[in-house]
């Protein structure tokens, strides 16, 4: 297929489509309800399913029950209709059943405002909801990426059997760019017959399959919670995604930013460049796994003197980059979050004041 | 000789964690019952509810999904909007569906999503210990009401089933009980005509069944059963509420027991 210009929500929707999800229940929310209006007549089209529900808690319960009839499904949505997904997607880990949620974030706390952010950071990447429960969190930072992503985010929610979550600024959802799609997968869970409730006589067995989360014996929980921690852990191993962006050279400063922002500090590097400032940037593709070892390497350069971690939002990744630095740099936090993006000019001056 | 009385296939021979005097097991017989009659087993799926009922699936023998607190219709549609061929019925108490879940209960109602609920009403929550339910009577006794439901701050007791039989969208919703034995052939037929229109994929089906909870009534088995019958009943009124189309479905299910 030839490249096409479209906004991100169309090419999220476009793309789980390609990725062989015919499934998806959603409620409106700004900024990412065009993923909705493109699938109500789209899904028509593939002969897929599109449901409105009656709240984002009813949502995150369609897909609960679809995921666990054994079919692809996602839905989209933004920060507030996320944390009342929050429920859902809990008992989504404790179950272990595979779905895609998208979140084009918005600012907050609260109503908060319609305009981009990158405020959920926390939310998405220590659990989402109660219990020890954790996402695999991508964050795309083009409109290509995103299409890419959301493609790759349904066999990884099957192979760990766990949701998987899209996390996208309001920018990315709102933006057009061109986009190529790569041609349909296949549309269901490979391995589903061991656990999903798509019923008895379909896998031809003769036992049923029951999809829990309840485990009131303390030993049945606790194990439980180890197989979730052991697939974590093994996300952490096989599933870390990262760019590097101008780490080649010596560079004094470091710059950790993703999606969105990372763009204008690409642009801010440049410019820096030009001024015979080198500056590297790390650019996180996968929040959780969190790239911990390329970001202390690349800081560990000893031309690097200090590390910005550029978010919109009031400082939260920066706390993974400390985390990850076992305090061999110095780390600083810049960032706006009522929507604005900060300016390539403003990433300059801070750079020019940490040198 | 053949035999008259069998557990059903559809049944674990297992023995339930319900208290004495309870109707859940009841409830649970005359599911598995109609799975049986109907020759759904192999293409059923089951929810399970938050409350006394969360191991349901502990006895009755198809696939199962557990639910969260009151979001068993939002699964139900999931499934069945995903997998039409699928039976799939959620089993429900009153907190559950009349509280934290009347949200997806309406809309999955109204929306005629083509499943089965089974609601048990025992005016109270049984599994946290007997606090108050929706459901709850005018000046009955819980742990959260212990001066008795004051209907001036909390409003009547919900009738469910004659709420959901306004809805304009078609249905099948109807009230029984098993507290008797004289009731429970009649439950049985209507939660096996709710399966039956399930099976024929004509319209979302509701069975509300007045049950005892004893041991949070603070009754004994058989005082719980005169308390249903004298308290519940004249404000719960038995019957169907609504029917989209009641000579077919007699038809259905005479066929099916005939089967
Ligand atoms: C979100 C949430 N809130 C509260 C609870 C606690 N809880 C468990 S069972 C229950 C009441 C169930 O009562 P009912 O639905 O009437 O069923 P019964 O036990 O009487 O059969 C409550 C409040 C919960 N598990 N989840
Ligand atoms: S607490 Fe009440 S509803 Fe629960 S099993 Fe006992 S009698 Fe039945």
């Amino acid at each position: 297929m030839s490249k096409v210009l479209m906004k991100g929500n169309e090419a999220i929707a476009e793309a789980a489509i390609r990725a062989g999800c015919l499934n998806y229940f959603a409620y409106p929310i700004t900024p990412q309800s065009e993923v909705a209006e493109y699938l109500s007549w789209r899904m028509a089209e593939v002969n897929g399913v599109f449901l409105q529900g009656e709240s984002e808690v009813a949502v995150s319960y369609m897909i609960f029950g679809a995921a666990g009839a054994g079919v692809r499904v996602f839905t989209t949505s933004s920060s507030p209709g996320i944390s009342l997904m929050s429920e859902g997607i809990s008992y989504l880990c404790g179950a272990q059943l595979p779905a895609v949620f998208v979140n084009i974030m918005r600012g907050g706390p609260g109503l908060g405002g319609i305009l981009p952010s990158q405020a959920d950071y926390n939310q998405a990447t220590r659990g989402v909801g109660h219990g020890d429960c954790r996402l695999l969190v991508m964050a795309p930072a083009s409109v290509q990426e995103a299409a890419e992503m959301v493609m790759m985010a349904f066999p990884l929610a099957e192979k760990y059997r766990n949701p998987v979550m899209l996390l996208g600024d309001g920018l990315i959802g709102q933006m057009m760019e061109p986009v190529e799609f790569p041609d349909h997968l296949k549309s269901e869970p490979s391995n589903k017959d061991s656990w999903a409730t798509n019923g008895i006589d379909h896998r031809n067995g003769t036992t049923r399959n029951l999809v829990r989360s309840l485990f009131l014996d303390p030993e049945a929980l606790n194990n439980n919670n180890l197989i979730l921690r052991a697939k974590y852990e093994r996300m952490k191993a096989e599933e870390v995604r990262f760019e590097a962006y101008n780490t080649d050279g010596d560079y004094q400063v470091l710059i950790v930013s993703y999606g969105t922002m990372s763009r204008v500090c690409k642009t801010a590097i440049n410019a820096l460049k030009g001024q015979g400032i080198e500056v590297g940037l790390i650019r996180p593709q996968t929040l959780f796994p969190f790239p911990d070892v390329a970001i202390r390497e690349a800081a560990a350069k000893p031309s690097c003197r200090t590390v910005l971690s550029i978010e919109m939002s009031m400082g939260q990744m920066v706390d993974d980059v400390e985390r990850c630095l076992h305090g061999i740099r110095p780390v600083e936090w810049y960032g706006k979050c009522g929507g604005e993006v900060p300016t390539p000019e403003e990433i300059i001056d801070l750079v020019k004041a940490s040198v | 000789m053949a035999k008259l009385f069998q557990r059903p296939k559809s049944m674990f021979d297992v023995s339930t964690h319900y208290c004495p005097g309870c109707t859940h097991g009841v409830i649970h017989r005359l599911v598995a019952e109609t799975i049986d009659a109907l020759d759904i087993r192999g293409r059923t799926v089951g929810i399970a509810p938050v409350g006394c009922a969360v191991m349901a699936y502990n006895y009755i023998d198809c696939d199962f999904q557990e639910a969260a607190h009151g979001r068993a219709p939002a699964m139900a549609t999931g499934i069945k909007r995903v997998r039409p061929d699928l039976m799939v019925f959620t089993y429900q108490g009153d907190g559950d569906l009349a509280s934290i879940g009347m949200g997806e209960i309406v809309h999955a109602a109204n929306r005629g999503e083509k499943f089965t609920t089974i609601f048990v009403n025992n005016a109270i929550y049984g599994m946290t210990g007997g606090q108050m339910a929706p459901t709850t009577m005018p000046n009955q006794r819980t742990t959260t009401s212990p001066f008795g439901r004051k209907t001036e701050e909390v409003g009547m007791p919900i009738r469910m089933a004659e709420l959901l039989a306004t809805l304009r969208t078609p249905g099948y919703i109807t009230r029984q009980t098993v507290i008797k034995p004289k009731h429970i052939q009649k439950a049985k037929k209507a939660i096996e005509r709710a399966f039956v229109y399930q099976m024929e994929n004509r319209c979302f089906s509701f069975v509300e069944v007045i049950s005892t909870c004893p041991t949070n009534w603070g009754m004994t088995p058989k005082d719980a059963v005169q308390w249903a019958e004298d308290v519940l009943l004249p404000y719960y009124p038995l019957g169907d509420k609504k029917t989209p189309d009641r000579e077919v479905t007699e038809k259905l299910v005479a066929a099916a027991g005939a089967a």
